[in-house]
């Protein structure tokens, strides 16, 4: 590869710009110095952590360690989920609808991408397997956990129109329908203006990436293209699956509102 | 009188409420009094299976446990005190309203084009009545479906409620407070009073 080595003590030099900044924020009394340093330090440790990690891993390029790390990301994005919603499921359904809903996307998806389209020897090579996943885990994350905030919260607001349309013998689908609708809408929307910006107002991160690591413009593109199909279609799909089965969660075999499975909001 | 059934609750629980046994017959108005928070709305609700509660409700030989949550509701149709409206206008409820239900609540035509957010709330509670009864059920049950209307208004709901109720044959659960109103509809009234249903003597309506 023709990508320029990088020191240590070259990283040394742009933290010590960063102190330079933090320096010129105490004067200017901005009262963030603190956070900004601590987040600096948070960088170099976490990204020195998973490095050490993805070494460990790559020279291994074992399935079980492959596999091991996946489920460790996923179960991370499943309590990422259940933490962002503001009125989730009671029993740990927030956290079940949310990973297994990832779970389905995000692997299929993957296993996909690396079988039938990149087709690494093995197709599990962690060298493709873990960015390709960690990138779309990322994505379909936030998808779903928005889509679930807006049908619980929407669901928990207009509990008055739901309620009307079920006594006037809807069904539990049509009763919720609209908010159904709404909130996997709001799930699937961050993707689509990603892709509609892609290249024209922002330059995808990966994309860059490539280009630095020393890939041929071309084939940065081409990847970049593949990658952002994957994570809309794992966001796509997973934010269906999400908002299908929690909502079915709002009702009971009665088909009855049952807004009691909702917790209420932390104040 | 078109063949019609009664409404029976058998054993019926909940909240407070307890134990409740009550037959409506086809055609009969029953009106439900009590203080605000005595549980009225709550039976209702109980009756029409949008709350967990104990106890069987009766539609003729039709059990509510054995059919399906949304067809019970669609043949035991709860009116409730507030009504909501989800869609832009006021046609997309009514599909198929009747210009002579329309015309006897008050309405022209014209009503049907209106959007949902010029109503008023005496409108909207006339309108989702009207709502409620082009769906054809099999029993009706209202809370305070006048309680918006001004007197002259009133009397023209109840009097075409009452009719309606009369061609149809349905059982109703009427809950009301105003005394005058009960004595005009029901056939039967009964009070909530220490989370147990006391019946009232009744001049009986004919």
């Amino acid at each position: 590869m023709d990508v320029i080595d990088l020191g240590w003590w070259q990283l040394a030099g742009a933290a010590l710009l960063v102190v330079a900044l933090a320096g010129c924020t105490a004067w200017a009394r901005l009262g963030m110095t603190r956070s900004l340093l601590v987040a600096a330090a948070r960088t170099v440790i976490q990204l020195a952590l998973v490095g050490l990690v993805l070494e460990a891993l790559f020279a291994a390029e074992a399935l079980h360690w492959v596999a091991l790390m996946a489920f460790a990301m996923l179960l991370i994005a499943g309590r990422e989920v259940m933490a962002r919603q503001k009125r989730r499921l009671l029993g740990g359904w927030a956290f079940g609808v949310g990973t297994v809903s990832m779970f389905l996307s995000s692997f299929t998806v993957a296993v996909l991408t690396l079988t039938v389209i990149i087709g690494p020897e093995p197709w599990y090579r962690p060298q493709y397997a873990i960015p390709l996943l960690g990138m779309m885990l990322g994505n379909t994350m936030t998808g779903v956990a928005l889509a679930l905030d807006r049908l619980t919260d929407t669901a928990w607001r207009q509990r008055g129109v739901i309620e009307n349309r079920l006594m006037l013998g809807q069904r539990w689908q049509e009763a919720i329908g609209d908010i159904r609708r709404e909130a996997m809408r709001s799930g699937l929307m961050p993707m689509i203006n990603a892709m509609a910006a892609a290249g024209v107002v922002s330059l995808p991160g990966m994309m860059t990436g490539q280009i630095l690591a020393g890939s041929p413009p071309a084939l940065a593109v081409k990847y970049q293209i593949l990658i952002m199909f994957t994570i809309t279609l794992g966001t796509g799909f997973g934010t269906l699956a999400a908002v299908a089965v929690g909502s079915r969660r709002l009702f009971d075999a009665r088909e009855r509102l049952r807004l009691d499975r909702l917790a209420a909001p932390r104040t | 009188m078109p063949t019609a059934d009664n409404l029976r609750l058998h054993g019926l629980a909940i909240g407070e409420l307890t134990d409740i046994d009550l037959t409506i017959a086809p055609g009969e108005i029953l009106c439900l009094s009590g203080a605000s928070g005595s549980g009225k709305s709550r039976l209702l609700r109980a009756i029409a299976d949008l709350e967990p509660h104990d106890g069987e409700v009766w539609l003729g030989d039709r059990a509510q446990s054995a059919i399906p949550g949304h067809a019970w509701r669609r043949a035991v149709m709860l009116v409730p005190a507030e009504s909501h409206w989800w869609a832009e206008r006021v046609d997309e409820h009514l599909p198929d309203a009747d210009p002579a239900d329309l015309e006897a609540l008050g309405f022209t035509p014209e009503v049907l084009h209106w959007p949902v957010a010029r109503l008023s709330s005496g409108e909207k509670q006339r309108l989702a009545l009207l709502r409620a009864v082009s769906r054809d059920p099999a029993a009706l049950l209202l809370d305070e479906p006048t309680a918006n209307l001004d007197d002259a208004t009133a009397r023209r709901v109840e009097t075409w409620l009452v009719s309606r109720v009369r061609e149809r044959g349905w059982p109703v659960v009427w809950v009301a407070h105003d005394r005058a109103q009960i004595a005009r509809v029901a056939q039967r009234h009964c009070r909530i009073e220490d989370s147990r249903l006391v019946e009232e003597a009744q001049t009986a309506w004919t």
